[in-house]
């Protein structure tokens, strides 16, 4: 599918979500509580078929974090991101899509131990880099004056 | 100079040797020989944690051959090794290891800090939270090589420099205290 085609697909199939055409591939913000249905949808879907998490990268935005999905269905050639807000700062939480791609386990690792986003359902969350003493470093507001010399 | 005069500012460990004349000759003599076999024949412990480790891969291969100076063979094992070169740099989770590497190579020991981040943290001095600001925060290091990364030519002159360095020990001569 082109990337018009699939902005048409999914503005007919999601009215409520918002869909256009990004600087290379077309983005649609889902909101949390149909994030993992709708990811449930673009794997098994046969027109779509996104069977390829690329990657899973969090944002830091003022009021709240964002969690970004970049996916694509190597059977059809076709990509597609996916963007997905939290609700606060203070008590981030996603659903997490490590049933659907096995490789989401890792990503979503990393985005909890540098952001602090926690992801339900998620087999087993933990600190990969560092340990429970350090805040979470990728905050715009993250202060440590003991390992960090600012300039 | 003797030694027998000024005894309140020096030293002398063997002083069966020294009532003789030119007893110390054989000390110094004996001196040379233990310094110039320990300098030519430094076996570095395998220790490259970044970009570092590859010039110091490419100062053990052919064309700049780190073996012509007794730099022979880079042992794994902390126990069989003389000194430990620390090329990339080290993070706050690695400082632990680190020391406890040094702390299991048997004396003489010595330390090459190869590269910006070993000297001083490098490009990651400021804003980094990961990275130790130099690693003689967590080591005593003897030869700092600036570069990033230095070229393996620098760092066969750092070779050189801590023989120069071994080559100064005294274990026989007489120490002077002040």
């Amino acid at each position: 599918m082109t990337n018009e085609q699939l902005i048409e697909h999914l503005s007919k199939a999601y009215p409520d979500e918002v869909a256009l055409q990004g600087n290379q591939y077309p983005e649609i913000t889902v909101s949390r509580e149909i994030l993992h249905a709708f990811m449930q949808n673009m794997k098994s879907d046969s027109n779509l078929s996104f069977d390829y998490l690329v990657c899973e990268s969090g944002v830091d935005y003022p009021a709240f974090l964002q969690v970004v999905y970049h996916l694509e269905s190597t059977t059809h050639k076709h990509f597609l991101v996916v963007k997905s807000n939290t609700e606060n700062r203070e008590t981030p939480a996603l659903d997490s899509v490590s049933d659907i791609w096995p490789t989401a386990e890792f990503h979503e690792d990393e985005i909890f131990d540098l952001l602090g986003i926690k992801f339900n359902n998620h087999p087993h969350l933990r600190r990969l880099f560092l340990d429970e003493t350090w805040g979470f470093p990728l905050r715009k507001d993250f202060y440590d004056d003991i390992h960090v010399v600012e300039r | 100079m003797g030694i027998k005069k000024n005894k309140e500012f020096e030293i002398n460990d063997f002083p069966i040797l020294d009532q003789y004349e030119g007893g110390s000759i054989i000390l110094t003599q004996l001196d040379a020989l233990l310094n110039w076999s320990r300098a030519n024949s430094v076996w570095p412990l395998t220790f490259g944690t970044r970009c570092c480790a590859i010039e110091f891969m490419a100062v053990g291969a052919s064309r700049h051959d780190m073996a012509r100076f007794g730099y022979e063979v880079a042992r794994a094992s902390p126990r069989q090794a003389d000194m430990i070169i620390i090329s990339g740099s080290i993070n706050y989770k690695m400082a632990p290891v680190l020391k406890r590497l040094y702390d299991q190579i048997a004396d003489p020991k010595y330390v090459i800090a190869m590269g910006a981040c070993a000297v001083s943290g490098g490009p990651f001095f400021y804003n980094s939270y990961s990275i130790v600001k130099g690693a003689d925060h967590v080591i005593p290091v003897d030869v700092y090589v600036p570069g990033c990364p230095p070229r393996p030519e620098a760092l066969l002159y750092a070779f050189l420099q801590l023989q120069k360095k071994i080559k100064r020990e005294k274990n026989f001569k007489t120490r002077i205290k002040k």
